[in-house]
């Protein structure tokens, strides 16, 4: 075939073409109306869910102006040297505020914060931590590296003045998976992949808690955006073996047990088989959204937005796999 | 007791005209645009606002560059013409669908720059046009961002490259698929000039014409369309870009 597109390509301004505008047009400042807001205060509180281990638990929602996007599970580990963080949020307001919580705590310095994956819910808060060691899985770097402008600007769409003043502060550190001894706590770093292509757990075997990040989801539906699928099956398999004994999900309330690990599972073999039977029957993705939720399911928070979206997410891929090529 | 039924007629068919006007002035997803959508793309003819034209999309763009929509008017006869509008859109023109003997169904992906109704404008043979439609708002994921695809790179090698399949189906018409590599480059991004595919058709063996599709700008790089095709389990798609490009191609069942 002839080819009479009338420009050679050339990268970005092919990128914007593609589109109406570019990307930075999204980044218009929200305003935040409601009198809570107005205080921009995330209300963090620490909750001690294991020896010297607390919790800020996030709600189960969509990021909203109303939440500022606390929408999600960080965490710290008070040791004889220092405070391990565990996520830093949706913002520098977050990991500011996160950081005086944990002042209220402990005097402790801060000996290393980790970042579990590149979601901006989870390293957006990192500016407040740029004085200190900010650990991240090599490929979660990168992908920050890649994504994190993008995402800081959706945010700036979703949450609005929340966000105000807050900069992509990158993790400083690369973290290598293994054993490690942390003022006396013993941690085992996992880098396995599903949620995302990194994703890190962290298992302190000194107390037994398992910090899990966005690989097990606790009573609200997982979220798929980056997720592959299978490879996020084996990581929930191997996770089931940890010998944990409080467990942290990036999203949803702590548990004591596997069940989070199964309903995680269970929801995304479901979700994947609604999408295989879609795509093979010729089914559109709209028909495929409005697939009923199982009754098990239904008591999750969010979970028929998120099915709408694993749909955008993983639906284009499958539905390839049914059409055959009819020229050439 | 003629002229009392004569007068009832009058009466019923003044409510009923009257009712049609009422549902014209008052536009249910009430958009500033509609005025300017009516005139610009339904010609100011009459309309009636019906819900037998099914409009479907999620609530929320999810990926700003493709969000699904689709329509279906199966309780509509005598179709001439589906116009697909997204009101808020830089380019509110998504598509012209002309499904003659077609079973009245489309299903594609549009680009959406922000919050916006989407609408499906159905002419029937009285020439009235049966509107339905629903809005999509724009601020949807925020761990997803705007998907660039696949034709950043390497657009050249694959265009006009088709991927279909037809499902026979029982109860209702058998469904098309069809996916058409190419960029759709909307002409509103500096230094890119539009590009995209114009014109689309499907014919049977024999080559009789079944239906034609008329596409512009909004709609997705690299189109994946889902069509009702009523029988047929052999289809020729002919179309062409507005450089010229051709795209050809025959589709069986598998
Ligand atoms: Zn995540």
């Amino acid at each position: 075939m002839t080819i009479l597109r009338s420009v050679t390509a050339i990268s970005m301004a092919l990128v914007l073409g593609l589109g109406f505008v570019g990307a930075g047009n999204l980044q218009a400042a929200g305003t935040s109306t409601t009198a809570k807001s107005n205080a921009f205060d995330y209300e963090l509180k620490a909750v001690e869910i294991a020896k010297d281990t607390y919790l800020f638990q996030g709600k189960n929602e969509d990021f909203s102006v109303k939440n500022g996007g606390n929408v999600v599970n960080t965490g710290f580990i008070v040791t004889d040297d220092g405070v391990l963080i565990i996520d830093t949020g949706i913002s520098r307001r977050y990991g500011e505020q996160q950081r005086a919580a944990i002042a209220k705590i402990t005097d402790k310095p801060i000996l290393a914060v980790y970042i579990t994956h590149h979601h901006p819910d989870h390293f957006l808060g990192n500016q407040a931590y740029s004085d200190s060691k900010i650990y991240a899985l090599d490929e979660t770097a990168k992908s920050i590296k890649l994504e994190g402008e993008g995402f800081r600007s959706n945010m700036y769409r979703l949450v609005g003045d929340w966000m105000r003043g807050t900069l992509l502060t990158m993790p400083n550190e690369k973290l290598k998976a293994g054993k490690t001894t942390m003022g006396k706590h013993e941690l085992e770093f996992f880098s396995v992949d599903g949620h995302t292509s990194s994703d890190l757990a962290i298992f302190d075997r000194t107390t037994g808690v398992l910090f899990a990040g966005d690989l097990v989801f606790n009573g609200r539906a997982p979220t798929t955006p980056h997720a592959n699928i299978d490879k996020w099956q084996k990581t929930l398999s191997a996770l089931k073996e940890l010998p944990f004994k409080v467990l942290v999900p990036g999203h949803g309330s702590v548990a004591k047990d596997i069940t989070p690990i199964e309903q995680t599972s269970d929801y995304l073999n479901w979700l994947v088989g609604v999408l295989k039977e879609g795509a093979s029957n010729g089914m559109d993705m709209n028909e495929v959204m409005r697939t009923e939720i199982p009754e098990r399911f239904q008591s999750m928070d969010l979970v028929k937005i998120e099915l709408t979206r694993s749909v955008t997410h993983l639906y284009p891929a499958l539905e390839n796999q049914f059409l055959n090529p009819v020229n050439d | 007791m003629k002229v009392v039924a004569l007068v009832f007629t009058i009466v019923f068919s003044l409510m009923a005209q009257a009712n049609a006007a009422d549902k014209e002035m008052v536009d249910p997803l009430n958009s500033p645009q509609w005025g300017v959508m009516h005139k610009r793309f339904l010609n100011s003819e009459p309309v009636v606002f019906d819900d037998k034209v099914k409009v479907y999309a999620p609530e929320f763009a999810e990926d700003s560059m493709n969000v699904p929509i689709s329509f279906e008017a199966i309780e509509l006869k005598d179709i001439k013409e589906v116009v697909v509008m997204a009101d808020l859109n830089p380019i509110p023109l998504v598509l012209r669908y002309f499904p003659n003997e077609l079973t009245p169904y489309l299903a594609f992906r549009i680009k959406l720059q922000q919050g916006s109704p989407v609408r499906a404008a159905v002419k029937t043979s009285d020439n009235i046009w049966h509107v339905g439609g629903t809005w999509v708002d724009a601020a949807g994921g925020g761990c997803t961002l705007p998907s660039i695809g696949t034709s950043s790179g390497d657009w050249s090698s694959t265009l006009g490259k088709v991927s279909a399949n037809i499902w026979p189906r029982k109860n209702s018409s058998n469904r098309l698929r069809i996916r058409v590599m190419h960029p759709m480059d909307t002409g509103l991004a500096p230094g890119i000039p539009k590009f995209h595919i114009e014109k689309m058709t499907l014919s049977d063996k024999e080559g009789n014409k079944l239906a034609r599709l008329e596409v512009y700008e909004p709609i997705s790089e690299n189109p994946m369309l889902s069509l009702g095709v009523d029988k047929h389990e052999y289809l020729k798609i002919n179309g062409r870009d507005n450089n010229g490009n051709i795209v050809d191609a025959e589709v069986v069942t598998r």
